[in-house]
């Protein structure tokens, strides 16, 4: 029997992974369904000599995120949906400062208010639009509380190595369910130390101007070829990305029909994809685990002489990332759906159902 | 082999309790796979409350669903909004002090327990859940009673002297438990 098994629910973990991750700061104001993750800081930071602060608004909190990562420490905040809109401002200010922080939504049913149940519906804005101005961060999509934990505490460092926000996109089920995790270990206080002094270059940490240069965090300027500067070195930094994709496939070696899905709806799909494949049809399955990068290459490589059809599970209606199996799969097969929103939860059956309907050359709809 | 369960009732009843109590014992005491997902309205008492428990030893993948093997029912609107997820063959536990046993489903087994009762007789409404983790952990077995029993005494380590009324709970409830599988079995 493992002995380092914790049961914990996903918020929690995320918040326990990016304190022994390095995150000594987090700001946020609470939201359905991810309160956990705040008040799990609350308790936890001043325990290893961080911060929390609840702030009097989400403006208010991105904003204190940015300005702590700014002079190098790791620093979170956490929202959903609705409350991620809301931040939006500050993440594309981090973006364009280039401030390495991370942030999670834990998303719920949109649009609006929309509802305090869990959905997939933030996923063109995660990937594509997570505020103005075309910026791109990394967006991993953990299935499980697991890999919620160790996404999470990556995280830090894939922000830190990339100076860009980095974005934690999981869904009220993540949020709430409860697993066993493998905790990774706590890193040092010297080790948390030396992580932020090779930041010092360009974090406000006080410099000496009698001896060292200032450091400036700028998120804009009035020089509109600088500014371009910046788009154009972002765009190179977003291209590098190319060899972070991280996804899970199963049996895309004989498969006829590929399911695909990501977070919460990916897990529940596997569940029917195991389940067909075990009475032997030819089923396969693609999991995005990152979904900016997106896994376009996995997509390239399937076999479209075999494979009739894609089946794209969301709980998202209509689809949004089904825009993106689109741009992989280039008109060489049909994608069908599987689709919830609003707050209602997937099931494996359905799946199941809609899997057989394509394997006997149906339509899902 | 995954084993599905849900309990279900309203909010007070304890109902994220037994199930996070089931969950966590197996996760310390097994190396097994197991998930605890709670559904429940903004209400703290009085709303509907329940919660899904997945026990496999293989990798879980819908911590919810539509095809339960076993339920626990505390309250009668729990019942007529989640029987139908009770497969063909599955096994329904209900504390029948307050839950009518169904009338239309001869596909399933009922244990009836009038936990509420019992829990008063006891001592302490609150022990209603403890009573049907009891009866569960009894008739189907899910986890050595001894582990379950450890589980819910490091819950109450805090709490010493509310160990003694939950340990005859849970003994009140396992008796039953295991007289009802018995009596499935000779039958």
């Amino acid at each position: 029997m493992s002995e380092k098994r914790v049961f914990m629910k996903g918020c929690e973990a995320i918040a326990e992974a990016a304190v022994r991750s390095g995150c000594r700061f987090f700001a946020g104001y609470p939201i359905t369904p991810q309160n956990e993750i705040p008040e799990y800081f609350a308790r936890r930071l001043p325990e290893v000599g961080g911060h929390f602060v609840q702030g009097e608004s989400e403006l208010a909190s991105v904003n204190m995120v940015y300005g702590a990562a700014s002079t190098g420490t790791r620093a979170m905040t956490s929202s959903s949906s609705c409350g991620i809109s809301l931040k939006s401002e500050g993440v594309s200010f981090c973006a364009s400062a280039r401030i390495p922080m991370v942030y999670c939504n834990i998303s719920r049913g949109g649009p609006g208010i929309g509802s305090i149940q869990p959905s997939q519906q933030d996923y063109a804005q995660a990937t594509r639009a997570s505020g103005n101005g075309g910026f791109r961060m990394m967006v991993f999509a953990p299935g499980d509380v697991q890999e919620a934990v160790d996404m999470t505490y990556a995280a830090f460092d894939y922000a830190q190595r990339d100076r860009n926000p980095v974005l934690i996109l999981g869904d009220g089920v993540l949020g709430t369910i409860m697993e066993p995790v493998v905790l990774p270990p706590m890193r040092s206080e010297e080790e948390v130390r030396r992580l932020k002094d090779e930041l010092r270059d360009w974090a406000l940490v006080g410099h000496d101007p009698k001896k060292e240069e200032r450091a400036f965090i700028l998120p804009g300027g009035w020089s509109t070829k600088r500014q371009e500067q910046t788009c154009i070195n972002n765009a190179a930094l977003y291209d590098s990305w190319v060899k972070d994709v991280q996804v899970e496939t199963i049996g895309l070696e004989d498969a006829e029909v590929v399911v695909t899905g990501y977070g919460i709806s990916g897990r529940i799909a596997r569940s029917a994809v195991n389940k067909l494949r075990a009475e032997g049809a030819r089923v396969g399955y693609i999991r995005p685990k990152t979904v900016s990068p997106f896994p376009y290459e996995t997509f390239e490589k399937l076999d479209y002489s075999r494979v009739k059809a894609i089946l794209d599970v969301e709980m998202s209606i209509p689809a949004l990332m089904k825009l993106d199996v689109e741009l992989a799969v280039k008109d060489r097969t049909r994608i069908e759906t599987c689709l919830h929103a609003g707050g209602e939860i997937m099931s494996s059956r359905e799946v199941e159902a809609a899997i057989r309907a394509l394997l006997q050359g149906g339509r899902t709809e | 082999m995954e084993r599905n369960m849900m309990i279900a009732g309203s909010g007070g009843q304890g109902v994220m309790m037994m199930g996070k109590l089931l969950a966590e014992a197996v996760c310390s005491s097994t190396d097994l796979n197991v998930t605890f997902f709670p559904s429940y309205g903004a209400e703290q008492r009085g709303g509907t409350a329940n919660c899904y428990v997945v026990i496999s030893d293989e990798a879980i993948g819908a911590p919810l669903g539509d095809e339960m093997d076993e339920m626990v029912v505390m309250n009668d609107l729990s019942l007529d909004k989640f029987l139908q997820k009770l497969v063909s063959g599955g096994t329904l536990f209900i504390n029948s002090t307050i839950v009518k046993a169904p009338e239309d489903r001869d596909d399933i087994t009922v244990i009836e327990v009038p936990a509420t009762q019992m829990a008063l007789e006891l001592g302490s409404p609150k022990v209603l859940n403890i009573i049907m983790l009891g009866v569960y952990i009894g008739y189907t077995g899910a986890l050595d009673e001894q582990l379950m029993l450890q589980g819910i005494l490091q819950k109450l380590a805090g709490k010493p002297k509310l160990i003694p009324l939950n340990e005859k709970a849970f003994a009140r409830g396992l008796e039953i438990g295991k007289a009802c599988r018995q009596s499935s079995e000779t039958r």
